[in-house]
């Protein structure tokens, strides 16, 4: 029975092959000359202070869940998309539903979001 | 075709839901806050329109595959917890606006809240059960941290949310187990099963300790009081009788349903929460001097009674337990809403029992109205808290537990004493500083009476509703098997 | 060519999970959890729950680490913050706990109940299918599918309502 997937693991395969050799031979063959220049910032930036890390805003962290949400939605859409003709016209119009459901959501943050960020751009 | 028959069937909830999303839009495209508010109630009314039509009229059934129940137990709790969002959302916008938090994000998340809670209510399977609790508590831990700028506020949403994500780490373990035990998450089925192993007690015990956490009986009850404290006054009256109300109901059903045969094992367990509940629910709220977290602590002492009628294992239990859900609606609701009327005039924390001094003279109705609803808290006769206790504790004599149900007594006329403590303040201490109370709007203070009205009429004739909860139970197991 | 699989996506499971929880960097054990949900759905490969594999890759790997991942970067924890050195009450709740749980999963594979109905490899297959699945969901499931999108919608709003940044509104005069 696994080797019904054989496929996905051959696949598998390469990808991690091809991942593992490019990154070594870009190693070994591209050349490597550092230089105490190459570490200075570009003409006209910044020299680095203080931490990369910042707090981020509590908005990034919305997109964040915007996108659960709809990857969410694969789980019930998958199934759904693969018996699409076996389940008729009655799932079609509850898929619907629930897809539409979704989307008022996804209109409705959007809305807010955009006023949202305009607060922050107009207080910063 | 089936399906519309099952969407009639289901229509409060649908149109709740719709409602929601309505309600939601119109957020979204800036409409005033009066418009979403009347949208609210529009869509509530109807609700509540044809969830007493379903009420009185239609028998009970299994709809969308035995998913969910219509009629009986089913269209009560669905009754209940529209009732209760009814007059929650008339208090809840005077309050919001009086306190300057009237966002338009709390009535879609109320509607759908409400949409959870009857899912919850009429569930017939625990895959239903599990999204339908979901649904209720994602929204009451938004809903419990309206109020960011204080602290007790995010203290309440952030305690809300840790112990209910860890109650659901539970419940959903306790349905793995019984799923692995019976081979089955619908609730009639599982019913059937009844040579239980260690895995089958296994997830009976998480799937109770679950429930328990979300009505919060003790030792599950912590997170109750600071959470009841810290939310806006009417949101915590909307999750102390609809929210409770959903669990209880699909509690019963579960228990009544999914557990039939277990229900003289289960006696013991459900005595000593009820017994623990009880006594320390009413000992710890003796002490309170902040009418709000009295009444977190006095709604944990009525869980305790509740569990009296669990623990009773009988029809009579059960339908006890419904009927105290009913009475316990209309008089906490009503005592919240006078509580957060007082409050909206003031601080959003003027909760102190002595700040209460003399306002009961000032607007003679509210303080008349909070008496009604205490004295009914109280168990006093003639209101419908003391019928409700009277069921209760009749229906554990019946089941031989005397000894519990003397504490019990004991424990709620205990209880009359906070109460009263509070009516005391109200009418029979001179208040240090003038305090003046501007004047209730007219719908706030008329929903308040119907609740009182209410609460009055159901102790003096319970009679009907007593029976007719009653027969809901007649094709329960348990009649078969009581002796 | 099974027990080869099997022992392989293991020792993976195993050695990622180790490593999640030993890796003193937070986003290293993010990323090492990854790899663990790789492996798990490895595992549910070979149980022919094909369905669930895809998931667990697709939400797990994908959307929940994402989420992980944002957590990390608001919290924005200094390095040294999380190196526990004192054994606390919360770690001595955390291993009870993991000990109860591995005992029962133990004694569930140990004395397994029968309840569950017997299936030959064929009907395995048959049933951990995404067909399988789908046509259940949308039929006897209808109604709990329905609420998700309702209980979807529900967390975006309250979302919403929490991370918005006025903290107070003045409604308008009426």
């Amino acid at each position: 029975m696994l080797e019904a997937y054989l496929p996905i693991f051959v696949l598998l395969g390469i990808a991690l092959f091809l991942a593992i050799v490019l990154a070594i031979l870009s190693r070994v063959i591209g050349p490597y000359r550092p230089s105490a220049t190459k570490l200075r910032p570009y003409e006209s930036g910044m020299d680095p202070v203080g931490d990369a890390k910042e707090r981020y805003s509590i908005s990034f962290y919305m997109v964040a869940m915007e996108f659960i949400v709809f990857d969410l939605e694969i789980i019930f859409i998958y199934p759904w998309a693969v018996r699409y003709k076996e389940l008729g016209l009655g799932t079609f119009f509850a898929v619907m539903v629930f897809i539409l459901i979704l989307t008022l959501g996804l209109i409705y943050t959007l809305k807010k979001e955009s006023k949202n960020f305009q607060i922050s751009k107009s207080t910063n | 075709m089936e399906i519309i028959n099952d969407l009639l069937l289901f229509l409060p909830a649908t149109i709740v839901a719709i409602g929601g999303l309505t309600v939601m839009m119109l957020d979204g495209y800036k409409a005033r806050s009066r418009t979403i508010y009347t949208t609210t109630m529009v869509f509530l009314g109807i609700a509540l329109g044809v969830a007493s039509w379903d009420l009185l009229m239609q028998a009970p059934e299994l709809i969308f595959s035995d998913m969910a129940g219509a009629g009986g137990t089913a269209a009560f709790g669905t009754f209940i917890v529209v009732f209760g969002t009814f007059f929650t959302v008339i208090l809840t916008h005077d309050y919001l606006i009086g306190v300057k938090h009237n966002f338009p994000q709390v009535y879609p998340l109320l509607m759908f809240c409400t949409f959870g809670m009857i899912v919850l209510a009429t569930a017939n399977d625990l895959v239903t059960v599990f999204v339908g609790l979901e649904t209720m508590s994602v929204c009451l831990y938004a809903l419990a941290g309206i109020i960011r700028d204080k602290r007790l506020g995010v203290e309440s949403a952030l305690k809300y949310f840790v112990m209910g994500a860890f109650s659901t780490g539970f419940f959903l373990y306790g349905i793995t187990l019984l799923y692995g035990a019976t081979g089955s998450t619908s609730l009639p089925e599982i019913g059937a099963y009844t040579d239980g192993g260690l895995i089958y007690w296994g997830g009976v015990s998480l799937l109770l300790v679950a429930f328990m956490f979300k009505v919060s009986a003790v030792p599950f009850h912590m997170w109750t009081p600071d959470v009841y404290t810290g939310s806006p006054t009417t949101i915590t009256a909307y999750m102390s009788t609809a929210g409770k109300t959903a669990s209880f109901v699909a509690l019963v059903l579960i228990l009544d349903r999914a557990m039939p045969f277990i229900a003289t094992e289960l006696t013991a367990t459900f005595s000593i929460i009820a017994l623990l509940t009880m006594i320390l629910g009413n000992a710890v709220a003796m002490v309170q001097d902040n009418v709000k977290r009295m009444l977190a602590y006095s709604s944990i002492a009525h869980v305790g009674y509740l569990f009296v009628g669990l623990a009773a294992g009988s029809v009579a239990g059960y339908s006890a337990v419904l009927f105290y859900l009913l009475a316990y609606t209309f008089m906490n609701v009503g005592a919240f809403g006078v509580v957060a009327y007082y409050e909206k005039n003031h601080d959003v924390h003027f909760n102190n029992v002595e700040s209460y001094a003399g306002l009961g003279y000032q607007r003679p109705i509210m303080g008349v109205l909070l008496s009604i609803f205490l004295f009914s808290l109280a168990g006093i006769p003639i209101s419908a808290g003391f019928n409700a206790k009277y069921l209760v504790f009749s229906a554990g004599i019946e089941a031989g537990l005397v000894s519990l149900v003397v504490v019990g007594v004991l424990a709620s006329a205990a209880s009359a004493y906070y109460y009263l403590r509070v009516m005391v303040y109200l009418y029979f201490r001179e208040g240090k500083e003038s305090v003046s109370l501007i004047e209730p709007k007219k719908v706030y203070s008329f929903s308040l009476v119907f609740l009182a009205l209410l609460t009055l009429y159901f102790g003096v004739v319970p009679g009907g509703v007593t029976e007719m909860i009653y027969g809901y139970f007649s094709d329960s197991m348990l009649t078969a098997t009581a002796p | 060519m099974e027990t080869f699989f099997f022992v392989f996506v293991a020792t993976f499971a195993l050695g990622t999970a180790l490593a999640m929880v030993l890796s003193k960097n937070t986003v290293n054990s993010a990323l090492f959890l990854i790899l663990h949900m790789l492996s798990v759905s490895g595992f549910y490969l070979s149980l022919n729950a094909q369905f669930l594999a895809v998931i667990q890759i697709l939400v797990y790997a994908g959307a929940i680490m994402v989420l992980f991942l944002f957590v990390i970067m608001v919290l924005n924890m200094d390095e040294d913050e999380q190196i526990v050195t004192k054994v606390d009450f919360k770690q001595i709740f955390a291993v009870l706990v993991t000990v109860i749980v591995l005992a029962q999963l133990l004694y569930i594979v140990g004395n397994f109940t029968g309840a569950l109905p017997d299936f030959s490899q064929q009907e395995l297959m048959a049933i951990g299918t995404v067909e399988a699945i789908g046509d259940e969901m949308f039929t006897t499931f209808l109604l709990p599918f329905e609420a998700t999108a309702i209980l979807l919608t529900a967390a975006v709003v309250g979302a919403m309502l929490l991370a918005q940044k006025n903290v107070n509104v003045e409604d308008e005069i009426e």
